[in-house]
């Protein structure tokens, strides 16, 4: 691919920053910040109305504030989006720190919706059942109170609920918003912090099976840290490297164009050395958020040990958010460096389509199912990632949108399937579930198939899309062994589906739950976009196409 | 505009099938009424393309063209040939028997869950496949077939594995555990094939930038297309990968006799008569017109598998104990000579398949039909079960006995016919290999021969004694049939007007003129 080929992926029209003599007010455009501002400042009230709202209404005014903050912030971003900022007008916000451009306003819209699904199952109250005439959701009475302890039963007996979800999920919401659209390396960290913390926050709360969550998140921090930590030090390589954290200017030095060299750091700068490990760190990072092999060891605990409802909440919208930040940084910030770059990815894409689809066969808990097939997907994102092209880029976002629905929906889906012990995600259990609830096992079997990738499923668009763009991109080995991979996943979501259609039902099998409207909805939400993306789908990859160019 | 016949064709019984399904659980009957009437429609309709199709007019006719996915290169485009239309006519025709036949298959045994409705989710399911195989003929987009020769798998997979025979040796759990082994190896085999299809799916509009059949074949023809060699045959190689394992071709067959055995006897009808079709036609189709240099150069290997397919497929129906497995291995080694009739490359050899498809699916349909009436009065698929059936049960034998010497090609009936021209068509290209494939038909006289000597003749077994003859239900599914195949037998001529301008212009597009004879054949 010829060097006019990438640039045609970004558009110029950001200006380079003047040098700096006296300390100006900041400009930051409001307007094309609001997306992001508006959440975070709903999360601050969260905050407040934790402080100062009666226990009794907290729940309430929380579901109030967030669901009416995420509307507001996607009517914002739909907004910004018919004016021109994804397309003419997309340019550099915030000094330099932010981008308002196709991808980020695709992706913030998806991440927004995501998150309003999302709220929806974290604000069911039906599906336990009421502990001493309260009704309860799925997350801990009280998070202090040790499990099993005295204090945790008077918790659940006074009726305590963890209504911190809510502000916590709108922070988590914000640092994604801002994650894809980061312009900077220091932004791209603060986002990074900013969204990983609630979620390891939120993964520790479940209410039933507490020590397993507590474990879950412990183990995320940990190595979230880790990750945290190697992009962080990959950022200071970078910027003695480039002399600058500013995305567009170490893309420059980079290529070569930028010739003055500032003095404090004239013995690294230009030291590809640097450039090499330190971009390679930076991507280590975000491989880990996106859960490729062989930075995806978390996923299957976490996924598994959190709260159903964050679980899917995480598996689509941070699968989002880092595929957003990993296709800025390597299509903006290091397409000079794709020569490198790519052969490593093709590495990565093989064994994360490969070895998630593979291992996946093997597990008997829904939970970690479908945790090793959200990694077998990042493999297949990544075909996309790897093409190089405005297709790979809006194929990406396809994909992405296509695949958070399908995933919360899905999630959802197993909150309902209940016994005695809370959620029954041991695949035995959900035997015969076909007959006993056959418009339930109906609704996950579509998602499965959706997984599977089958024709008119939002899977297969998107599946479609992103391998048409892999082979355009030169990569047809990748477009074969990422149709093995789905062969192979294919037979463990057939699994399921057998299990739940051709076995028979065990008499003490678990019930389905029979769940709030909002449950419903996010259920209803995930089918009806399922099978509309899968059917009819020009619209929205009109949308993804116009939205495939990067700002620079 | 006009009336959208063939999009309505495809339409209506997917229409039937949601219905169908809607229908509520008590209302059983209701349900099963209403598919009888929508699958009638549907015929009914595809007779209507049949006499509005004009055999000598264009290449495609009563075409639709509507945008569908532009990112993708893909268009609703629908178009008949000679070839579509039969077989179009075939499925229309078998369905309606098919829902018949299985009036009671999918009665439930105890009433579960209020919600759980099987009869109404047999019923929707069959029309359900009967909208994507006729949408399969229809399409003259690549993907848009691709799409429906995938999807069409979910409600047979549903088909096979949740509805089985009543009667099973090893009691219903056993059945129910090889009835889901069945359907999982089906969705498989076909699920892996299809993938590589995708694979290769893709790869064409890499290389050819849309998914339109007419364009691509008129680009390749004036060779404003070019495609390296290399390309077209991976390309061919995915297409066919995936056609040999459904039609099937031995080595990819195994799913088949593992499908027919575990499914009810219309389910093993619908997917050996009807869905495999797809297969052996999109060969017709798909296959020799996009890549006729790739096709021409896997000839003498696809031919050689076809072969391995009729000698093995009747080797092994010889030596079953099972009536459908037997059945099952009959129709292997039956898609081995469409498989060879198609490759051989001439314009009887097509022909021939192509009436073969046809008359395979209804010869395949009336036996099976009775052997699965058989199955259910005795509760046993074991041939060794049965024995003197004809002295207690004569129109049940008797019928049974027209299956099987359609089945054995009795000159007559109408498999003779077209496996006479699919021998001639090969002969006169490859003597060799038509001579072996003779040896099929001996074969296919032992095994056939020898399944009704075993359950027909003979002294009347003491389990069989008290069995009861055709049912009025059961004389209406089986007589129309017969008569068919007698008709077509002796008067073969109103499917060969239709097929054969269309067989003659994709011969032209492989570039292939039917040998001359003697000269050429002997040159060669």
């Amino acid at each position: 691919m010829s060097a006019a080929a990438v640039h045609s992926l970004w558009t110029t029209a950001a200006t380079a920053a003047e040098p700096i003599s006296k300390i100006n007010a900041p400009k930051i455009e409001y307007g094309q910040l609001s997306p992001t501002l508006i959440v975070v400042g709903a999360a601050i009230v969260g905050v407040l109305i934790e402080a100062f709202v009666p226990r009794k209404s907290r729940y309430y005014a929380q579901v109030f504030v967030s669901a009416v903050a995420l509307v507001a912030a996607f009517a914002a971003v739909v907004a910004l989006a018919a004016d021109g900022y994804g397309t003419t007008k997309a340019h550099i916000a915030a000094m330099g720190a932010i981008a308002v451009d196709g991808p980020s306003l695709f992706l913030q819209g998806t991440i927004l919706l995501a998150g309003l699904v999302g709220l929806f199952t974290f604000a069911e109250r039906r599906l336990d059942p009421a502990a001493h005439g309260n009704r309860v959701d799925s997350f801990a009475a009280q998070a202090a109170s040790v499990p099993g302890s005295d204090s945790e039963k008077a918790a659940v007996k006074a009726g305590f609920t963890t209504t911190e979800v809510f502000p916590l999920l709108l922070f988590a919401v914000s640092g994604m918003l801002v994650f894809p659209s980061a312009n900077d390396l220091l932004t791209l960290f603060v986002a990074l912090e900013v969204f990983s913390l609630p979620l390891y926050l939120l993964c520790a709360l479940a209410r039933r099976k507490r020590l397993m969550s507590q474990e879950a998140a412990v183990k995320y921090f940990l190595l979230g840290a880790f990750a945290s930590a190697f992009t962080l030090f990959g950022i200071a390589l970078l910027y003695g490297y480039a002399g600058s954290v500013s995305y567009g200017t170490i893309a420059r030095v980079v290529d070569g164009t930028v010739t003055n060299v500032d003095p404090a750091l004239a013995d690294t700068m230009g030291n590809d050395a640097l450039l090499l490990v330190g971009g390679a760190m930076i991507v280590m990072g975000l491989l880990f958020k996106v859960g490729a092999v062989p930075f995806h060891m978390w996923t299957p605990d976490v996924y598994q040990g959190a709260p159903t409802p964050v679980t899917g909440f995480m598996a689509a919208a941070t699968k989002v958010a880092a595929f957003g930040a990993l296709l800025r940084l390597l299509y903006v910030v290091l397409p000079g460096l794709r020569w490198d770059w790519r052969p490593v990815m093709w590495a990565v894409a093989i064994v994360t389509m490969l070895g998630g689809a593979i291992v996946a066969i093997t597990q008997t808990d829904i939970k970690r199912l479908l945790a090793y097939s959200s990694i077998a997907h990042a493999g297949f994102i990544l075909a996309g990632v790897i093409a190089t092209s405005k297709d790979g880029v809006s194929s990406v976002l396809f994909y992405l949108a296509a695949y958070s629905f399908v995933t919360i929906g899905a999630f959802a889906v197993v909150t309902l399937v209940r016994d005695a012990g809370g959620e029954a995600t041991h695949l035995s259990k959900w035997a015969g579930l076909g007959r006993r609830s056959p418009l339930v096992a109906a609704v996950f079997a579509v998602f499965l198939l959706a997984f599977a990738g089958i024709p008119l499923t939002s899977g297969f668009a998107g599946k479609f899309a992103v391998f048409k763009a892999a082979a355009e991109g030169g990569a047809a080995p990748l477009v074969v062994i990422g149709v093995i991979s789905s062969a192979v996943a294919a037979f463990f979501y057939i699994r399921v589906i057998v299990l739940m259609f051709f076995s028979e039902p065990r008499p003490e099998g678990p019930t389905v739950a029979v769940p709030s409207p909002l449950t419903m909805t996010a259920i209803g939400l995930g089918v009806v976009v399922t099978l509309v993306l899968g059917i009819a789908p020009q619209y929205f990859l009109d949308l993804a196409s116009q939205a495939g160019v990067f700002v620079r | 505009m006009s009336f959208p016949l063939l999009t309505a064709t495809a339409v209506l019984p997917a229409i039937g099938a949601i219905a169908t399904a809607a229908v509520p659980a008590a209302r059983r009957t209701a349900a099963k009424w209403l598919a009888l009437t929508v699958s009638l429609a549907t015929l009914a309709l595809a007779i209507t393309v049949l006499v509005r199709f004009d055999p000598d007019g264009g290449r495609y006719q009563l075409t639709e063209s509507h945008a569908w996915i532009k990112d993708f290169g893909v268009r609703y485009e629908l178009g008949v040939d000679g070839i579509a239309v039969a077989l179009i006519a075939l499925t229309a025709l078998l369905i309606p028997f098919i829902i018949l036949a299985g009036w009671h298959d999918a009665d439930p045994l105890e009433t579960g869950s209020r919600r759980w409705r099987p009869t109404q989710g047999f019923f929707a399911l069959i029309l359900g496949v009967e909208a994507m195989v006729i949408i399969s003929f229809e399409a003259t987009d690549v993907f848009l077939f691709y799409i429906f020769f995938e999807a069409m798998l979910i409600p047979m997979y549903f088909l096979i594995g949740g509805f089985g025979d009543r009667a099973h040796e090893h009691g219903e759990e056993a059945a129910s555990t090889q009835r889901s082994y069945a359907a999982v190896k089906f969705l498989l085999y076909n699920l892996v094939g299809g993938l590589i299809m995708l694979a290769a799916v893709i790869g064409l509009y890499v290389v050819a930038g849309n998914f339109s059949l007419q364009e691509i074949a008129q680009a390749r023809a004036n060779g404003s297309l070019h495609m390296a060699t290399s390309t077209e045959r991976w390309l061919f190689l995915g297409f066919f990968f995936a056609f040999a394992v459904k039609a099937p071709l031995w080595p990819l067959h195994t799913w088949l006799p593992n499908a027919m055995q575990e499914s009810t006897a219309p389910v093993a009808v619908l997917i050996t008569a009807v869905v495999d079709k797809v297969g052996t036609f999109a060969m017709l189709r798909f296959c020799l017109q996009l890549f006729p240099e790739a096709s021409k150069w896997a000839t003498p290997v696809i031919l050689v598998l076809a072969l391995i397919s009729i000698v093995y497929g009747a080797l092994l129906a010889v030596g079953q104990r099972d009536i459908k497995r037997l059945v099952a291995y009959a129709s292997i080694s039956h898609f081995g000579f469409i498989i060879m009739g198609i490759f051989a490359m001439t314009s009887q050899g097509q022909s021939g398949a192509t009436l073969y498809m046809v008359n395979h699916g209804i010869s395949t349909a009336a036996w099976m039909l009775l052997a699965g009436f058989l199955i259910s009065r005795r509760g046993s698929r074991l041939i060794a079960d049965y024995g003197g059936v004809q002295k207690v049960a004569p129109v049940l034998a008797g019928t049974f006995l027209i299956g099987t010497l359609a089945t054995l090609s009795l000159p007559g009936l109408a498999p003779f016919v077209s496996e006479f021209l699919v021998l001639v068509g090969t002969f006169t290209r490859y003597p060799a290999i038509g001579i072996i494939g003779t040896f099929g038909i001996v074969l296919a006289a032992l095994y056939a021969l020898v399944l009704y000597q075993r359950t027909m003749t003979g002294p009347v077994k003491p389990e069989v004694s008290a069995m009861p003859d055709l049912r009025a239900r059961e004389l209406v599914v089986v007589a129309p049939l017969i008569v068919l195949l007698v008709f077509l037998g002796v008067y073969p001529k109103p499917v060969t007007d239709i097929v054969n301008p269309a067989v003659k212009s994709t011969l032209s597009d492989v570039h292939k003129k039917d040998p001359k004879p003697e000269v050429e054949a002997v040159a060669k």
